[in-house]
């Protein structure tokens, strides 16, 4: 049922309005460092909620961002991967707290990018079955979220944002990183 | 003694130098001309720099390579080199293949720092790439790492010595998908 209340959820439940942050880049050291669990009540933790919707929705073909992104070690980060070509199950918009994976499988190769390594792209192999278990900002319930294909590989990168580690992290292999292409 | 053939004489050759559309095909025709085979080559840009490297196989000595190839340098733009190898042992001893990730600020001796500690347990690199994207200086190395090197401990000492530089550091054993 838990699933279907993360489906449910939106950030008009936080009750506050968002602020477009500035998203940091690597090497930032908060992008390196594992971040801190917090309490999902918290108004501070309700006002990044709101503030990393905010910034998501600003940034073209975002579909995730984690606090240590927003200069914040705090373990929180929101997904929204609408509409996305890859996507297979989807939950809408959703932000999720100390988060934690509870079993992945399934382990497909893709190319992702990210907001705070702007030049770059790396092939990663991610689960493309995972269930994952955080709490919603605001009410602090724990919810379970069980995904698939891209709704899957985001909830990865930005668990793994809060755990320190950058899709750069993850590459397969030596000629696994790209530089992103500008197409004029 | 062997039973096998004489085998073919092996060339490396190199071309380096200002990218432009055509040189991999003007290269390997000329090479095709003298029925020499591609064996192993590998070719990429670094900072916009064209940089081929490839092994070749056949009879044709390098005198005869070197001048096939000569019209390539012409415009003083690519640099060619071509010289003969020992050919490869067939059955090399390979270790256990693992990715080793380090990035962080842009620090003079990170390579070599980390080189250093893989050396240090007997490790080889056997494919490496770095890239430096504005501030971010990223390295991504394959390692075989010889039985018996315990890869915990060899990833917390290159995350130490990374540390030490102001980088981080992952290790991981290379996936394999076999299908
Ligand atoms: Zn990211």
């Amino acid at each position: 049922m838990s699933d279907d209340r993360v489906h449910a959820w939106s950030e008009d439940e936080l009750g506050v309005t968002g602020e477009v942050r500035d998203v940091v880049r690597a090497p930032a050291a908060v992008l390196s460092t594992a971040a801190a669990e917090v309490d999902p009540t918290a108004p501070d933790v309700v006002r990044l909620a709101a503030d990393l919707v905010a910034t998501m929705r600003v940034s073209p073909g975002c579909v995730g961002l984690a606090a240590p992104q927003v200069g914040v070690g705090s373990r929180v980060f929101c997904v929204d991967v609408s509409g996305h070509p890859r996507t297979r199950t989807g939950h809408g918009t959703f932000v999720l707290c100390n988060a934690e994976v509870v079993e992945a499988t399934r382990r497909e190769k893709a190319r992702e990018g990210c907001m705070s390594v702007p030049d770059l792209t790396g092939d990663v192999r991610r689960a493309a079955r995972l269930t994952v278990r955080g709490r919603l900002p605001g009410t602090g319930e724990e919810v379970t979220v069980v995904t698939d294909a891209f709704e899957a590989r985001a909830l990865q990168h930005e668990i793994d944002h809060c755990a320190g580690l950058l899709f750069l992290d993850r590459v397969a292999d030596a000629r696994a990183v790209h530089p992103r292409r500008t197409y004029l | 003694m062997t039973l096998r053939p004489s085998a073919p004489t092996q060339h490396a050759i190199t071309v380096l130098g200002h990218d432009r559309p055509g040189i991999i095909a003007e290269t390997t025709e000329r090479l095709a001309d003298l029925g020499l085979n591609l064996e192993d080559s590998t070719m990429t840009l670094l900072r916009g720099h064209f940089a081929m490297m490839l092994v070749c196989s056949g009879e044709a000595p390098s005198a005869a390579i070197e001048a096939a190839l000569a019209p390539l340098a012409d415009d003083g733009a690519l640099t060619v080199t071509v010289r003969s190898v020992a050919p490869d042992d067939p059955d090399p001893v390979r270790g256990a293949p693992h990715v080793l990730t380090v990035h962080g600020g842009d620090r003079p001796g990170i390579v070599s720092s980390v080189a250093a500690e893989v050396a240090r347990v007997g490790g080889n690199i056997t494919d490496l790439t770095t890239r430096l994207a504005g501030d971010l200086y990223l390295l991504v190395a394959e390692l075989d790492l010889p039985a018996g090197v315990d890869a915990t401990a060899l990833g917390a000492e290159i995350d130490r010595v990374a540390t030490d530089l102001g980088v981080g550091a992952t290790l991981r054993p290379v996936e394999t998908d076999e299908l």
